[in-house]
C-alpha cells in the first residue's frame, strides 16, 4: 500500500511535466495545425534558462578580504558574487538559494521571444506545407537549439541546486494518518506538481474565461470559419504559440533539479510528449492532460517491483506498449474529437 | 427490378433525420436524377451508396447484391464509379499514368503485386488507356501532369478514369458544381456523348435545374431525407409538391 | 539492358561506374598533402559507410519518396539486422551470406508486423507510431528485455552484442577466417596501389558492400517503374480516387513497407559484416532522422537522389567533423588578423564536433528553399543553362518519359 502510494506519488511530477509539454503541442496543433518536432527543445530551452540563472546569480567579482589573511600574511582575496555585494550576504544567499525560481523572470521573456521568431520566422511559412514537410523543418530547428545549447553549455548534464528550503522529503505518511515516514515523498517534486497544475489551470482559465480564449477555442474547432469571421487569426497565432513555448519552458524551468539538463533532454521528452498527445487525442487539450497523469503515473507503477519482478523491464515501454494499443482500438485516443486528423 | 434497388434506407446524425424510409430503384441504362433543396439528404444518399456511409437500416442491392458494409474499393469491384463534386484525379500523375491506373484495377483487382515488370510492357493496358483519352478528345495532352490542366479538362479525365472501368453504374455528384454556363453545356454534351456510345446508368446528384432536364430520363426529388416524388421529367416540371418543396429557389 | 529503358539504364551504368571507381574518385588530393588529409574520402571505412547508408536510403526511398509516408522509426530495421547478423556469426560462423540472408528475413518479419499495426494510420499519426515502435524497440534492446526473459544475453544492452571465442559457431570451420569473409575472403583484406604521391585501397568487405548497393538500386528502379511503382505513386496524389478506382491501397503500402524494411535489414547486416558488433544505439530515432535527412536531402522520390544524399552526408560529416581550429586558422591566415579572427570565429562552431550543427542548418535550408533536394537544384541548374542555350537550337519534340 505504501509503495503504491510513492509510485503514484511518483507518477505525479512526471505526468505533470509529460502533460505541460503535451499541452503546448496539442494548442499549437489544434490552432495553428502544425506538428512541432521542436517543441522538446523549447522544453530544454526552457531547463537552459535555468542553469544561465544560477550562472548569472553566481557571477563574483574578487575583492580583498582584509578581516582574513592568508598563510603569508596579506589580505586573502575572496570571491563574492555580485548579489552579495549588492543586497547583503544573506538577502544575497537567498537570492541565489531560489534562483530556480527566480529563473522565472528570464524563462517567460525568452521563451515569448523564441516563441514570436519561431512562429514568424519559420512556422508561419508552413502552415500550407504538407505536415511532412513541418515534422521535418522542425525536426531541423530541434538539432539546430540542441546544437547551440551543446555549443554553450556543453555536453555534460549540469547540476542545478533546488532551493534549500526544499531539500529533502515530506513524511506523506504521516500527514495520511499511516506510519511515520512510512511513506517520504521529495518536496520539491510536490512543488513541481503544484506548479503545473497551475500553469495548466491558468491555460484553461484563460481559454474558458477570456474573449481571446475564446476565439483561440473556436479556431481550434473550425479554423476556416473564424478567419472568415474577419478576426486577425494570425496575430492570434503567435500568441498562441508564444504561449505554448512559455508552458513548455516553464515545464523546463522547474524540473531541472529533478533531471539535470543537457543539450538532448528535449529529445528524450519529445518522444515521449508525442506518444501523450496521441494518446490523449490530438486536438483535445484536456485529453492531453489526463494523458499526460495517467501515462506519468502508468510509467511510475510499472516500475514497481512486483510488476518487474513479473515482466522484466516494463516500466521502460509500457508507455509505448499503452500507445500502439490505444492507436488500434480507439484510433482518436481517449479524448479526440470527430475529423481531427483522422488520417 | 432496377440495377440498384434501394429499400427503406434511415439514417440519423445524432438528432437529425437525415435519410427516412427512402426506397429508390434505378432502371438500367437510364439517366436518373436524384434532385432536391439543400439539406434534402442528396449527399448522404450518395455517400451510402459507395459505402462511406452505413445506414441505420435498410438495404442497398446492386444487380442482386447488397453493397452495405463494404468498402468504396469493394463497391466499385462491383461495377458502381463515382464522379466527384471537384474532380478526384492523381494530380502529381500524368494524364495517361491517370488512365492506366483504373485500367490495372479493372484487369488486375483491387490488388496485385506486380514489382518487377515495367508499367509500359502491359501493352493492352496502354492501349485500353489510349483508346479511352480519344474517345475524351485529350490523346494530346497524355504526357501533361494532370494538376497543370484546366478544370474542364479534369473532369473530362475523371470521366475517362471512370469510364475507362467500363461501370454498370456511374454515380455522379453535381458534375456541374461551380462551372460557368459555357463549360456547364460542354460537360452535359460530354455526357450525352458518353450515354449514346454506350450502355451505361447513370445517376445525377444536382443541383442545377438546366443540366437535369437537359439529360435525365426520371428524376426523384427528395426533401427532407424522403422521397417526394418520382417521374418523368415533364411530369415533374409542373408538379406542385415539388415547387412547394424548392419554394421558388429554382425556377422550375 | 536488363529490362531498364535507356535513360534508366544510363542511371544504372553510372552508379556501378561510381561504386566501382570510388577508390580513385574520393581520392584526389595526394595521400600526405595537406588537402588530401582534409579532403579525401577514399579509405575503406568510409567507402563503406557510402555504399550501406545508400542502400538504406534507397529503401527508405521506396517507401517515403513513392507513397509519403514518413517513416521515423527505419533505424529500427536497421538495427535488427545488426543484430540477427552477429547472431548468426556467434551460432554459424564468421561467413557473411547466412548472416545477411538473415538479417533481411528477420528486419522482414519485424517490419510486417510493425506495417501491420503502424498502416492502420497515415499521416502524422504513422509517423509518431513509427516513431514510438522504434523507441520502444530501442528501450528493449538497450536494457536487454528479451535477455532477461530468456536468461542469456540476446541484445546485450548496453554493452553491445559481440562474438566471442566461446560461442558455438557450428559451422566454422578450422581454417576458417575469425573475421567475417565470404566463402574463405576475408571481408577486411585490401590491396593498395601506389602511384606518385596517390594510395589507392581496394578493399573486398567494400566492393562487397557496393555490389549489393548496385542490386539495390536496380531493384529499386525496377519497382519505380512497375504497375506497383506506379500504385504507390498513386497512394501519395489521392487516396480518395485510390478507393474508388477500386484498388486497395492497405496491401501496397505493406508491401512497400515491409520492402523498405527489407533493405534496412540487409544495410544493418552489412554494417554487421564489415564490423562484427553492434548495439541498441543504431536504433535511436535520431538515427531514423538521419536517414530522412539524407533522403530529403538527395531529392526524395527520386532514383538517384537516396544516393546523391547519403553519399553527401556521409562525405560532409566525414570531412566536416575533422576540421579543427588550427585548420581554420591556417586557412585564413591569409586575411588580416582581426578578420582571419573573426571569420574563424564564426566557422568554428560549424566544423568539427559542431558538424550536427552544419547538418540542421543545411537541412533546413534544403527543407525551406529545395524541398526536391539536390536532384530539383540539379534539374533547376539545368533548366537555367538550357534556356540560355535555347535560343539558337531548335524547339526539339518533347520525348514522352518512356
Amino acid at each position: 500500500m505504501d509503495e503504491f502510494l510513492i509510485q503514484l506519488l511518483n507518477g505525479l511530477d512526471r505526468g505533470a511535466a509529460y502533460a505541460l509539454i503535451a499541452l503546448g503541442l496539442t494548442l499549437i496543433f489544434g490552432t495553428l495545425g502544425v506538428v512541432n518536432f521542436a517543441h522538446g527543445a523549447l522544453f530544454m530551452i526552457g531547463a537552459f534558462c535555468t542553469v544561465t540563472m544560477q550562472r548569472f546569480l553566481n557571477l563574483s567579482q574578487t575583492v580583498i578580504d582584509d578581516t582574513q589573511k592568508d598563510f603569508l600574511g596579506n589580505p586573502l582575496e575572496v570571491e563574492v558574487p555580485y548579489v552579495q555585494s549588492w543586497f547583503g550576504e544573506a538577502a544575497g544567499l537567498a537570492i541565489q538559494d531560489w534562483s530556480v525560481m527566480l529563473a522565472i523572470f528570464l524563462t517567460i521573456p525568452v521563451m515569448l521571444l523564441v516563441g514570436y521568431v519561431m512562429e514568424r520566422g519559420l512556422i508561419r511559412h508552413f502552415y500550407s506545407r504538407p505536415h511532412a514537410d513541418q515534422i521535418l523543418v522542425t525536426f531541423g530547428l530541434a538539432i539546430i537549439i540542441g546544437e547551440i545549447i551543446k555549443y554553450f553549455y556543453g555536453a555534460n548534464p549540469i547540476q542545478t541546486p533546488m532551493p534549500s528550503a526544499f531539500l529533502g522529503t515530506w513524511d506523506m505518511g504521516a500527514a495520511f494518518g499511516l506510519e511515520a515516514n512510512s511513506v517520504a515523498y521529495p518536496k520539491w517534486r510536490l512543488v513541481y506538481f503544484f506548479f503545473s497544475a497551475l500553469i495548466i489551470a491558468a491555460v484553461f482559465a484563460f481559454l474558458q474565461f477570456t474573449t481571446f480564449g475564446m476565439v483561440v477555442r473556436a479556431g481550434m474547432a473550425d479554423r476556416e470559419t473564424v478567419g472568415m469571421l474577419g478576426i486577425d487569426i494570425d496575430r492570434r497565432f503567435t500568441i498562441v504559440f508564444g504561449i505554448a513555448a512559455c508552458v513548455a519552458g516553464l515545464a523546463g524551468m522547474m524540473y531541472t533539479p529533478i533531471l539535470s539538463p543537457h543539450y538532448n533532454i528535449g529529445m528524450d521528452f519529445l518522444v515521449l510528449s508525442f506518444v501523450v498527445v496521441v494518446v490523449g487525442g490530438m486536438g483535445s487539450l484536456p485529453g492531453a492532460v489526463l494523458s499526460g497523469f495517467m501515462l506519468g503515473i502508468l510509467q511510475s507503477f510499472a516500475s514497481l517491483k512486483v510488476v518487474t519482478n513479473i515482466v522484466p523491464g516494463i516500466d521502460q515501454i509500457i508507455i509505448y506498449l499503452v500507445a500502439i494499443i490505444i492507436l488500434l482500438t480507439r484510433p482518436r485516443g481517449l479524448m479526440g474529437r470527430k475529423g481531427v486528423m483522422e488520417d | 427490378m432496377g440495377i440498384l434497388e434501394v429499400k427503406g434506407i434511415n439514417k440519423r446524425f445524432g438528432g437529425l433525420q437525415a435519410l427516412g424510409d427512402v426506397n429508390l430503384s434505378i432502371a438500367e441504362n437510364t439517366v436518373h436524377a436524384i434532385i432536391g433543396p439543400n439539406g434534402a439528404g442528396k449527399s448522404t444518399l450518395l455517400n451510402v451508396l459507395v459505402g462511406k456511409l452505413i445506414p441505420d437500416s435498410g438495404s442497398v442491392l446492386f444487380e442482386g447484391t447488397s453493397v452495405l458494409g463494404r468498402k468504396p474499393h469493394e463497391i466499385n469491384q462491383m461495377g458502381i464509379s463515382r464522379v466527384f463534386q471537384t474532380p478526384e484525379i492523381f494530380a502529381d500523375l500524368s494524364v495517361m499514368e491517370n488512365v492506366m491506373i483504373p485500367c490495372f484495377a479493372k484487369r488486375d483487382g483491387a490488388y496485385a503485386f506486380n514489382a518487377i515488370g515495367g508499367v509500359t510492357k502491359h501493352t493492352d493496358i496502354r492501349e485500353q488507356a489510349e483508346a479511352i483519352l480519344d474517345d475524351v478528345n485529350m490523346l494530346d495532352k497524355r504526357e501533361m501532369i494532370a494538376s497543370s490542366m484546366s478544370r474542364g479538362d479534369k473532369r473530362r479525365l475523371e470521366m475517362a478514369m471512370c469510364l475507362v472501368q467500363e461501370p454498370r453504374l456511374l454515380l455522379l455528384d453535381e458534375p456541374t458544381a461551380g462551372m460557368a454556363r459555357a463549360d456547364t453545356n460542354n460537360t452535359i454534351d460530354l455526357l450525352k456523348e458518353i450515354k449514346e456510345k454506350r450502355d451505361i446508368t447513370m445517376a445525377i446528384i444536382e443541383h442545377d435545374m438546366h443540366v437535369v432536364f437537359s439529360m435525365a430520363e426520371r428524376i426523384t426529388v427528395l426533401a427532407q431525407g424522403t422521397p417526394l416524388v418520382e417521374d418523368t421529367p415533364d411530369n415533374i416540371k409542373g408538379h406542385p409538391k415539388v415547387r412547394e418543396a424548392y419554394l421558388g429557389e429554382a425556377q422550375v | 539492358m536488363l529490362g531498364l529503358n535507356s535513360r534508366d539504364t544510363k542511371l544504372l551504368l553510372l552508379v556501378i561506374a561510381l561504386v566501382i571507381f570510388a577508390p580513385f574518385l574520393l581520392n584526389p588530393f595526394p595521400t600526405a598533402s595537406n588537402l588530401g588529409e582534409s579532403f579525401n574520402a577514399g579509405y575503406p571505412a568510409l567507402m563503406q559507410r557510402f555504399v550501406i547508408f545508400g542502400l538504406l536510403v534507397i529503401g527508405f526511398n521506396l517507401l517515403f519518396g513513392l507513397t509519403g509516408y514518413l517513416s521515423f522509426g527505419h533505424a529500427a530495421f536497421l538495427g535488427v539486422g545488426s543484430f540477427a547478423a552477429v547472431w548468426m556469426f556467434k551460432l554459424l560462423g564468421y561467413n557473411v551470406l547466412p548472416a545477411l540472408v538473415m538479417s533481411t528475413i528477420i528486419a522482414g518479419i519485424f517490419s510486417v508486423m510493425i506495417g501491420y499495426v503502424a498502416l492502420r494510420r497515415s499521416g502524422i499519426y504513422f509517423s509518431i507510431l513509427t516513431l514510438a515502435f522504434a523507441q520502444m524497440m530501442y528501450s528493449i534492446a538497450y536494457s536487454d528485455l528479451i535477455g532477461k526473459f530468456v536468461g542469456t544475453p540476446i541484445t546485450n544492452g548496453e554493452t553491445g552484442l559481440q562474438v566471442y571465442a566461446s560461442d558455438p559457431q557450428v559451422l566454422q570451420g578450422a581454417n576458417a577466417p575469425v573475421l567475417p569473409h565470404l566463402f574463405g575472403l576475408e571481408m577486411n583484406s585490401q590491396t593498395t596501389l601506389a602511384m606518385g604521391g596517390w594510395e589507392f585501397t581496394f578493399q573486398v568487405g567494400y566492393y562487397f558492400a557496393a555490389f549489393f548497393l548496385v542490386l539495390g538500386f536496380y531493384l529499386s528502379i525496377r519497382i519505380f517503374r512497375s504497375p506497383m511503382g506506379l500504385m504507390l505513386r498513386a497512394i501519395k496524389s489521392n487516396q480518395t480516387r485510390m478507393s474508388y478506382t477500386g484498388l486497395n491501397s492497405k496491401p501496397y503500402m505493406l508491401a512497400a513497407f515491409v520492402i523498405s524494411g527489407m533493405y534496412a535489414g540487409l544495410a544493418g547486416g552489412l554494417m554487421a559484416a564489415m564490423d562484427p558488433l553492434t548495439g541498441a544505439e543504431r536504433m535511436f530515432w535520431t538515427a531514423s532522422g538521419e536517414i530522412v535527412v539524407m533522403a530529403i536531402l538527395g531529392g526524395a522520390g527520386t532514383l538517384i537522389g537516396p544516393v546523391l544524399g547519403a553519399g553527401m552526408i556521409k562525405y560532409l560529416e566525414n570531412i566536416v567533423s575533422k576540421i579543427q581550429k588550427d585548420f581554420l586558422e591556417l586557412w585564413f591566415a591569409f586575411l588580416p588578423d582581426w578578420l582571419e579572427a573573426a571569420v574563424v570565429n564564426i566557422i568554428y562552431p560549424f566544423v568539427g564536433k559542431g558538424w550536427h550543427l552544419t547538418l540542421g542548418v543545411m537541412f533546413m535550408l534544403v527543407i525551406i528553399y529545395l524541398p526536391g533536394g539536390m536532384v530539383e537544384g540539379g534539374q533547376r541548374i539545368t533548366a537555367r543553362f538550357k534556356r540560355k542555350k535555347k535560343t539558337d537550337a531548335p524547339d526539339g519534340a518533347k520525348t514522352p518519359a518512356e
